[in-house]
């Protein structure tokens, strides 16, 4: 699926910050993050653990809670800025403009409520003057859609399997058509089979959309399989972004690179290397670049001056002080086997 | 060739339902190995490992341990058992007790196995285990769970097995709640101590990559039944049952050359539950004949080291032993790191 890069942003987000407060200090969770989204487009982000990805998706949809707070930056959806709408506002624009496709959807769904009633709960906070059958056509044609049969309607979510209750997540996220979808780790507790299953779903319901969507991660390898463009998160920052294909066969940053290298694949048995050290935290980051202390490359100046997203070739951008001096990464140095970690 | 541990044609129900159906699994004391248990939620893979371990006993069948049934043990053989058969769970959080220091899951097993006559010999046995799996004493002694990360409690516990220097580790799905980064590093780790120090390693898992890369030989489940066995490079490099097929074709590999592709296939978990007499798979499978629905496929041996239990490959030989492990190949060599 192409998407057309004439087309303007539909979402363009701005210096981002998310902080939590904690006794130690701000933990910046969200760390000036930009990043821009064309309709059709699908962005995957990936992060461990601890680098901001689902602080990230809360903030997308200003669903952050305290401790959790948004500092500072915007975040404009077709030209309006969500950050700045009224509560009334926001709440029309949520779901209608922008949905979340939640992790974990066995929590999302409300227990005791049969699907067809939130379905329905959540098309009527928006379109108040509809008639039951209309609704009731309404919820029929959504399940079709994300292949569920009918009479799953009338079940509450503890008789779906998990792979159910993402698809039920999905009918309601895509009820009214919105134009940007925030999938948050949408398939991390399914099996292989189901997983792909759900995102050929989505996939096709986003293309018959032309809705972008922000699919949020830790797999490189669903990431891969599902994305046009590729973000890298570490330690609250977008480290390195560009086309999937760039980012995977290509990748410029440290981090980018030693995260693929990590992944083993069933071709030919291979060493596994994990990456050495720990993501830092998030309340005490090291000076210069976060990723200084776990960096083979690492040298005085990244120590000390954080490095910003610069283009290293034509659309693949990485935050790294080896370039411009740099034309591509080079090769990792030989790891000792075994290291002992903190 | 002795049996480290045998799982004897077990079955577990659950009222109706049937977790698992008739295994039967050797492991062979003369070498260590690395066998990969794998399949999706509700496979029985778990209940596989649970009986391995001696938590569960087998509604049909026996757990044999060096000869002994698990279930009608002596109070010593238990307890041997026990030392020797060690588990690894799959939630490096739930596992621990967050009012005691690290320290605690540590100096209990030193106390209750009697590995130590004086602290200061505790205290090495502690500090290599740790460095074993690449933990630091200094840095990890004396710390709290909540301090530690997911991947570090998680080699805390492998450490705690290793104290006891086991025969068997049965480790069930032991990285699927650590980032990727980590992940690699603990299953080298687990495979270092096969090496090292001789612990054959049960790895359940749902992910197949890791089982390539580190286990000698696989068991596919499907439904409480051996779908598929046999040499990992079979089983998983090239997939004959068409279950295997579906796993190994849905794994998301960051290679853009092996793409999903766009078809998207068919939602039949529903019909899926539905019983028949026949394969269990049949209600799923793209390649269902008539046969498939009469009687469950024996096990097929299209290749020497794999065993296969579909009717496609009615024509090869049928399995002579129930033994899925008879098709197992020998643990190889260490690959050139």
């Amino acid at each position: 699926m192409a998407v057309d890069m004439t087309q303007k942003p539909i979402l363009v987000v701005k210096d981002l910050n998310v902080h939590y407060d904690t006794g130690k200090g701000p933990a910046k969770a969200v760390n000036d993050v930009s990043f821009s989204l064309r309709p059709g487009e699908r962005l995957g982000l990936i992060g461990e653990s601890g680098s901001g990805k689902t602080t990230m998706a809360t903030a997308l949809m200003r669903l952050t809670r305290a401790p959790g707070r948004i500092v500072s930056g915007s975040v404009e959806l077709d030209g309006q800025d969500l950050l700045k709408l009224s509560d009334k506002d926001l709440r029309e624009v949520r779901l209608r403009d922008i949905a979340l496709m939640p992790q974990g959807a066995m929590s999302s769904l409300n227990p005791v409520m049969r699907l067809e009633e939130q379905m329905i709960d959540a098309i009527v906070a928006h379109v108040p003057n509809l008639k039951r059958p209309e609704l009731d056509a309404r919820v029929q044609q959504l399940l079709k859609q994300v292949g569920l049969e009918p009479e799953v309607a009338r079940r509450y979510p503890h008789e779906l399997s998990g792979g159910m209750k993402q698809r039920a997540a999905m009918a309601i996220a895509t009820s009214l058509s919105p134009k940007v979808i925030v999938a948050d780790e949408p398939t991390s507790a399914l099996d292989v089979v189901v997983q792909r299953q759900v995102m050929q779903t989505l996939g096709r319901l986003q293309d018959g959309l032309g809705a972008a969507v922000v699919l949020i991660g830790h797999d490189m390898g669903l990431i891969a399989q599902f994305a046009d463009t590729v973000g890298v998160m570490y330690a609250g920052k977008i480290v390195e972004i560009g086309p999937v294909r760039q980012m995977i066969e290509a990748p410029k940053h440290p981090y980018t690179k030693l995260l693929v290298e990590s992944l083993p694949g069933i071709e030919v048995k291979q060493a596994l290397v994990g990456i050495p050290g720990l993501p830092p935290p998030l309340v005490n980051l090291p000076t210069g670049c976060s990723f200084n202390p776990r960096c083979p490359f690492a040298f005085d100046r990244c120590r000390s001056e954080t490095p910003q997203l610069q283009e290293v070739v034509p659309s693949q951008f990485a935050a790294c002080h080896l370039y411009p001096d740099h034309k591509e990464l080079p090769p990792l140095p030989a790891r000792a086997t075994r290291e002992l970690h903190a | 060739m002795s049996a480290l541990i045998e799982a004897k044609g077990v079955t577990k129900r659950y009222g109706s339902f049937t977790a698992l159906d008739d295994v039967t699994l050797t492991l062979s004391d003369s070498e260590p190995s690395m066998t990969a248990v794998a399949g999706e939620s509700g496979s029985g893979k778990t209940t596989l490992a649970r009986m391995m371990l001696g938590f569960i006993d087998p509604t049909e069948g026996s757990v044999e341990y060096r000869g002994k049934d698990v279930a009608t043990m002596s109070a010593s053989e238990k307890r041997a058992f026990r030392r020797e058969v060690q588990p690894v769970f799959q939630d490096p959080f739930e596992v621990f007790n967050p009012f005691y220091r690290i320290d605690n899951v540590l100096t209990t097993p030193v106390k209750r196995f009697r590995l130590a006559d004086t602290d200061a010999k505790a205290q090495a046995l502690i500090e290599d285990a740790l460095k074993r799996v690449g933990l630091r004493p200094q840095d990890t002694l004396g710390r709290f769970p909540h301090e530690l990360s997911g991947g570090q409690r998680q080699r805390v516990m492998v450490a705690r097995a290793v104290l006891l220097r086991p025969k068997l580790i049965v480790a069930d799905e032991p990285v699927s709640m650590v980032d990727a980064s980590l992940r690699a590093t603990i299953l080298d780790e687990l495979r270092t101590l096969n090496r090292e120090l001789g612990i054959s390693i049960v790895y359940i898992t749902h992910d197949l990559t890791t089982a390539f890369q580190i286990c000698d030989n696989i068991v596919v489940l499907y439904r409480g039944s051996v779908a598929e066995a046999g040499a990992v490079e079979q089983v998983i490099g090239r997939p004959k049952h068409p279950y295997s097929q579906l796993l190994v074709s849905s794994i998301p590999l960051p290679d853009l050359s092996k793409a999903w592709g766009a078809d998207e296939i068919p939602v039949t978990e529903a019909n899926a539950a539905r019983t028949n007499n026949g394969c269990k798979f049949a209600p799923r499978c793209p390649h269902v004949m008539d046969q498939c629905w009469q009687a469950p496929p024996p096990k097929y041996m299209p290749d020497a080291q794999r065993l296969a239990t579909c009717f496609l490959y009615r024509d090869a030989p049928v399995s002579p032993d129930a033994d899925v492990a008879s098709v197992f190949r020998p643990p190889q060599a260490a690959p050139v790191s």
